[in-house]
């Protein structure tokens, strides 16, 4: 049971991964409406002991841990249990869910209707469906989706209604409820919300906590939720957010239940429906607020052609494998166990590491389009706006398309077709990025001066021309979590003082820990990483490794060259948001104003031309560099009265600057076991 | 095979295989009866010896042949060796056991004198008393209990338990083929026979210590060297000790028996222990399952196994406070008749009391089965003698309570013969009870029968015994019910799991079950068992009538036996023990079993395990759980590891879940590993440092516990 896929040494070529099944196939060849009123009968937990949407409540309402958080509420804020009593009912009547066969039914129709027209297919490992029913069976689940777009979870449960899997209670966000209608319904097709944030509201945080414990120790349902917090806007995987998971983690941990099962889901859509309004939100047009009638606005994507979904249920994590031998249990047998308690050290950081894995997990088996290796390739052209030619494109990408498999990537690239029908059937699909034009392909930009409120400046320009850019740019992110370790490899390789293993390991590992808000990139695992890294190289016949030193084969150059442009646009992105700190922050910068000031900085520089990647402008790209500068102390923030400022250590600042340009020798990193 | 036989105790006992075959004609020739028949009228008669005065000269010859086999050098045993040294040695031997029938000087016979009291029947032991030093004339060398009794399958193929000492014994039972056959998946076609006889040169050569042997012989204490009194005192009931003998694999043994009859004498063996360096192992019953009588491998002095059974009398009982000096050795069942004969018992009944000895109860913090009445050992005990390297320790009074800084006692109860050997105890007595009855209910599911025992002992109104059986071993003790004799009963007991299972709606697959047992007077024992009831239908609970609860207790003596016949058809299988606080009852009970078969599963068992859970005994604040598990172990290349393994995982899941490293069984060596973390770096140094102080050479070097 144990997913073993994450250890470096096996080889990415021997991955055994499941064939997939086309479920729209056999919709489009029978009813749907007996197919929405089909007999449903899921396999259920062996432990279950059954218990309804409005039981459910009151048990939660009555746990012991409500008792005694809202007795400590009580003392602390000098409010009547009964008051707490009462907001804690209406905190579990803004968030429970309703599940109602019904509703699912009606879903069930609806969505049959709306994917037959704007999906070619929706294809599933069936391997993997019969795997979860059993660990449905067996244990609790919590089922751990990717989340790329607002379709995710519609779509998780349009699946396991199609498989007669157990229906999923999904932890949503709050944003959702602003659509009353939709809101409800989702509601009743099992859905619970949560707040945002709800920072030190403990009472909040108990009834919270214990709703999704009890559904999870009782096996009422497979919890569901986003390990990545929230969809990703750029297609890479969000370093994951621990809430939730400490949450479900937390009945196995304190022997409530013998074990639980984490099914990491990978769902890999050949064209994000999100596409373009993510590249737009990047570039800091804001985001429309969810609304019903926004949503209708959207029907327009009806009558588009997205391509193909791809879910891959992965193999289910046992936490009580994952945990043997890493957490003492006992620690949490001298207290009772309703009085919630910091988790120790241990356990901390048992559950990041568990995190990771299960993003890694989703990313690994993450399909991935010949498009996403055609939009890495043409956004490392020599020049944007020309392009390259087709057959250099289509001689590139099935170069790409080998390294991509030897690395392990999970490429759906049809070898029964002729590459050149490949390469222009991707084209076609995603014919509003990129255009052809007497056999040169590149990037479609928009036409200059088109607005219709009259002409525009050259910064709106820039930005404008960056949409485009930008969803390429979402595209081939799908395709880093292949090739990142080997690319910050080679980065190193280049930048690092000498070809000695230990200078070389040093700049791998200063690039790890700089960006590992960018990546998923386990804390404390940059050994392993590393012998990941060497292993892939050596193995391609890049890089030669003996005792002391790394060298670079001579057929290597090619990899090499791919692989460190492939990071440049990170390095250079970073690069710019530190010269920024040094050169325009003024101590009056917050942080709210940062990404409005660093974009103004990054635009100049763009129209300049002494900046060359416009993905630079990714306010995500921003918010990670700045959010590693302020872990790496380069800022700081200072709590002033009103509002927080930052405060710059220019001297650490410039020296990071300095060594992610390979000017100044990396710093020892500390742990060099070789 | 016989070559890989011979070939397997010559890798093992280091003897070559010259010496095997000069020394092969000899044992069979002049060995098997003679020498069983020297040895038992060596020790049988050694007390009396005085009297009838046998002419030594006949041992002398009889014993002759025997030395060289019985003691081999402990060195050189080469094919180079001498005819000649071999001789000297076999002349030495013979010198030392010659010795020992030697009358000992009339100053050094003190002891004897002080011990045997005029008026207890000091000729007696081994005629009314249950254990006599020849241990294996009564009781299985190999298994569990008296020889006379085990589960068998006879000519038919039905299960039939043998012998007259049970209430079972000479019955039929039915159902018991069906259920191995259907729980293990095991066969009567697929045997695995225990080795029939202890062969004695699978032995390696006793560790003497001369001189020890020597200040000894100058006492009346009586001893032993012979093989099968030293292998039987060399193992608990630990199913890897079981196993192993079956196999008639024996490692290290004790190099000699001692058979004190009283403290004095326990003195004495404890001072010359001390003079001449010797590792002294206390054994009373017998019955540990946690590997505390193992010899430690690497102890190269000489082990003499101390085995108090012959210390088995009652010194005086005292009505007024309810009191009674007890040596330690006596065991259980004894213990009880004995004060039964005056109207008195101390109502505490271990599961082995047939076995155990009050010694054993003592130094392991034992529980009886009553406790809610009697209270635990810790409760009986007023007052407590211990022999200790160190000299004797006990309390100048027998005060009921007393505020005198630490309680010694606790040093004592739990010490696992680590510090010394118990020697006589002041127990609490009560009058026997007037009235006594049994009761059984029966719960829908586990989750039922747990909350209604949490509130029974919330109300602290628990019975003498109350279990609570899940449903695995509710089908289990199903599996044991003899044949019935009549139609009327059978039609009955159809009738009643009509009305459970249809009427009440009780699913088979999940009920569970309750014994209970009331004692007192009748008057309160029917208001008692009124009230209990009452709570238990609250929780769905259906009164299931006295035989059901009757069954249940009686089972327990037979339940030890069960595993021999399982053991002869590939199943082996183990109970375990802890205490956990009630909040975590449920859980600890389900997690611990899904571990055992998840780990079965793991480490390759072929058929899915036995895992089943009673709770036992009912606390303020918690519950003792019971862990039953077994398994079909065809295919297994080394299924005592697996088996271990197993364990060992459950162990672990136990603690994970809050669960004690021990509530009764005593930590011996099996669970030493888990110490520390039970007791803390400096609850582990507090032990050690009284061990230290108290036994600074290690005398007592069993090495449990720390």
């Amino acid at each position: 049971m144990e997913n073993q896929a994450t250890s470096p040494h096996t080889d990415p070529m021997l991955k055994k991964r499941d064939e997939f099944e086309d479920i729209l196939e056999e919709r489009r060849n029978s009813s749907d409406l007996r197919y929405a009123l089909k007999c449903y009968t899921p396999v259920i937990y062996k432990h279950l002991s059954p218990c309804d949407a409005t039981s459910l409540k009151t048990k939660v309402l009555q746990s012991d841990q409500l008792h005694y958080v809202i007795t400590q509420v009580s003392k602390e804020t000098g409010r009547t249990s009964e008051d707490l009593q009462d907001e804690a009912s209406s905190i579990i009547e803004e968030m429970a869910h309703r599940l109602q066969l019904s509703t699912v039914r009606f879903f069930a129709f609806a969505l049959c209707k709306v994917f037959k027209t704007i999906f070619k297919s929706i294809c599933v490992n069936e391997n993997g469906i019969q795997r979860l029913q059993q660990a449905i069976h067996d244990h609790p689940v919590v089922l751990l989706p990717s989340h790329r777009s607002y379709m995710d979870f519609l779509l998780m449960s349009y699946i396991l209604y199609t498989y007669d899997l157990s229906l999923p209670v999904i932890a949503a966000g709050m944003d959702f409820m602003g659509m009353k209608v939709i809101g409800e319904m989702l509601r009743m097709s099992g859905a619970f919300f949560i707040r945002r944030s709800f920072g030190g509201d403990k009472l909040y945080w108990a009834v919270f906590s214990e709703y999704v414990k009890t559904i999870l120790k009782n096996g009422l349902a497979p919890v569901e939720f986003f390990l990545e917090g929230t969809r990703s806007r750029t297609s890479k995987s969000l370093t994951p957010k621990l809430g939730l998971l400490n949450i479900a983690l937390d009945p196995f941990l304190k022997g409530e239940v013998f074990d639980i099962s984490l099914v990491p889901v990978s769902i890999s859509y050949e064209r994000i429906l999100e596409e373009s309004l993510y590249a737009r939100e990047m570039l800091g047009v804001p985001k429309p607020k969810e609304s019903t009638s926004g949503l209708f606005k959207a029907r327009k994507v009806l009558s588009e052609d997205y391509g193909s979904i791809h879910v891959y249920f992965g193999q289910p994590v046992s936490v009580r494998r994952l945990a043997e031998g890493r957490v003492n249990r006992c620690q949490f047998s001298l207290a009772p166990r309703y009085i919630p308690k910091r988790a120790n050290g241990d356990v901390q950081t048992f559950v990041n590491d568990t995190a990771y894995r299960l993003v890694r997990a989703q990313e690994e088996n993450m399909v991935l389009k010949p498009w996403v290796l055609l939009a890495t390739i043409l956004l490392q052209a020599e020049n944007l706006q020309t392009g390259m030619r087709l057959e250099e494109l289509t001689e590139e990408a099935l170069w790409l398309r080998d390294l991509c498999r030897q690395y392990g990537g999970f490429l759906h690239w049809p070898d029964h077709v002729a590459p050149s029908e490949v390469v222009s059937a991707s084209l076609s699909l995603h014919h509003s990025l990129v255009k052809i034009s007497e056999g040169q392909v590149f990037i479609a930009f928009e036409e200059e001066g088109e607005s219709p409120s009259g002409p525009v400046g050259p910064e709106e320009q820039v930005l404008r021309r960056s949409v485009p850019v930008l969803s390429c740019v979402s595209y081939r992110n799908q395709a880093l979590h292949v090739f990142v370790r080997p690319a910050l490899l080679a980065t190193a390789v280049q930048t690092a003082a000498s070809n000695h293993k230990q200078d070389v390991f040093n700049t791998f590992s200063f690039l790890r820990t700089m960006f590992s808000n960018e990546f998923i990139l386990c804390p404390n695992a940059a050994v392993e990483d590393f012998e990941e890294a060497c292993f892939l190289l050596m193995k391609t016949g890049v890089l030669q490794l003996n005792q002391q030193e790394v060298l670079v084969s001579h057929r290597g150059d090619r990899t090499i060259s791919f692989l460190s442009r492939l990071l440049l646009p990170f390095v250079q992105g970073y690069q710019v948001v530190c010269s920024f700190l040094c050169e325009e922050a003024t101590d009056s910068l917050t942080e709210k104003d940062f990404v409005v000031a660093v974009r103004k900085f990054i635009v100049k520089r763009l129209i300049a031309g002494t900046l060359r990647y416009p993905e630079i402008l990714s306010s995500d790209l921003q918010k990670n560099a700045f959010a590693a500068l302020l872990r790496l102390g380069a800022v700081q923030k200072v709590k002033r009265v009103d509002q927080t400022k930052l405060k710059i250590n220019k001297v650490t600042m410039n020296s990071l600057e300095d060594t992610l340009g390979g000017k100044l020798p990396t710093p020892n990193a500390a742990s060099a076991r070789l | 095979m016989y070559g890989l036989a011979l070939l397997y105790i010559v890798l093992n006992c280091g003897i070559s295989p010259s010496s095997l075959t000069t020394a092969g004609p000899l044992r069979q020739a002049a060995l098997p009866q003679n020498r069983r028949a020297l040895g038992r009228w060596l020790i049988s008669h050694r007390p009396v010896r005085r009297q009838c005065g046998f002419p030594n000269e006949v041992l002398r010859r009889s014993l002759a042949p025997l030395a060289p086999l019985e003691a081999p050098p402990p060195h050189k045993h080469g094919s180079s060796m001498a005819a000649a040294d071999r001789q000297r040695a076999a002349r030495q031997r013979l010198q030392i056991i010659t010795g020992h029938l030697q009358r000992p000087t009339e100053d050094q016979l003190i002891t004897a004198a002080e011990c045997k009291a005029p008026e207890t029947k000091a000729q007696e032991p081994g005629e009314q008393r249950t254990v006599p030093r020849r241990r294996q004339d009564v009781m299985k060398w190999n298994g569990w209990g008296y020889s006379d009794t085990k589960f068998i399958y006879n000519k038919k193929g039905q299960a039939e338990f043998t012998g007259k000492r049970y209430r079972l014994s000479g019955m039929i039972i039915p159902g018991l083929k069906d259920w191995m056959e259907g729980t293990f998946g095991a066969s009567l076609q697929h045997k695995t026979p225990a080795t029939p006889l202890l062969n004695s040169s699978a032995l390696q050569p006793p560790t003497m210590n001369e001189a020890f042997a020597e200040d000894l012989k100058a006492t009346p204490i009586p001893f032993s060297v012979e093989a099968e009194d030293r292998v039987f005192r060399a193992h608990g009931h630990c199913l890897h000790e079981i196993f192993a003998l079956r196999e008639g694999k024996i490692g290290r043994v004790p190099d000699m028996v001692v058979w004190p009859s009283c403290h004095n004498d326990v003195v004495k063996i404890v001072e010359l222990a001390c003079k001449h360096n010797i590792c002294l192992i206390p054994f009373g019953g017998g019955t540990s399952v946690s590997s505390a009588l193992e010899c430690p491998s690497e102890e190269t002095r000489s082990i003499v196994s101390l085995d108090t059974s012959q210390m088995n009398r009652i010194l005086w009982v005292d009505e007024k406070n309810l009191t009674a000096h007890v040596e330690a050795g006596i065991v259980g069942q004894d213990l009880e008749r004995l004060l039964n004969e005056s109207g008195y018992c101390t109502g505490h009944e271990p599961d082995s009391m047939e076995f155990s000895s009050l010694g054993g109860w003592v130094a392991t913090r034992a529980s009886g089965m009553k406790k809610n009445i009697y209270g635990n050992i810790e409760d009986l005990v007023v007052h407590v003698k211990m022999v200790t390297p160190r000299g004797v320790i006990e309390k100048s009074c027998q005060g009921p309570r007393m505020s005198t800084g630490p309680d010694v006692h606790h040093f004592i109860m739990g010490s696992e013969g680590t510090l010394g050997v118990v020697t006589e105890v002041t127990l609490k007595i009560r009058p026997v009870p007037e009235y006594q009855k049994y009761g059984s209910v029966v719960f829908p599911n586990f989750e039922q029968g747990v909350a209604c025992l949490r509130e029974v002992a919330r109300q602290r109104c628990a019975p003498a015994s109350i279990r609570l059986m899940d449903n695995e071993q509710f089908k289990f003790g199903h599996a044991l019910k003899p044949q019935v004799s009549s139609i009327f009963t059978s039609f009955l007991d159809g009738l009643k799991k009509f009305y459970i299972t249809k009427f009440k709606g009780f699913d088979p697959d999940r009920l569970c079950v309750a014994t209970l047992l009331f004692e007192g007077n009748r008057e309160k024992v029917l208001q008692h068992e009124k009230q209990v009831y009452d709570i238990a239908a609250k929780f769905g609970g259906l009164a299931a009538g006295e035989d059901n609860g009757q069954r249940g207790y009686m089972l327990t003596f037979v339940i030890a036996y069960l595993r021999d016949l399982g053991m002869d058809y590939y199943v082996i299988g183990e109970s375990f023990e802890t205490s956990v606080p009630w909040d975590r009852v449920l859980d600890i009970c389900r997690n611990v079993k899904a571990c055992i078969v998840r780990e079965c599963k793991d480490k390759g068992v072929q058929f899915p395990p036995l895992s089943t859970c009673r709770v036992t005994q009912t606390y303020d604040a918690g519950a003792c759980v019971y862990f039953y598990f077994a398994f079909n172990y065809r295919g297994l290349g080394d299924p005592v590891h697996v088996f271990e393994q197993v364990e060992h995982a459950a162990r672990e899941e136990i603690l994970a879940n809050g669960g004690s490293l021990s509530h009764h069984h005593g930590v011996g060596k099996l669970r030493k590993e888990w110490m520390r973390a039970t007791v803390s770096d400096v609850g582990l140094g507090m032990l050690k440092s009284v061990k230290d102080y108290v036994d600074p050479n290690n005398i007592f070097g069993n090495r449990n516990l720390l």
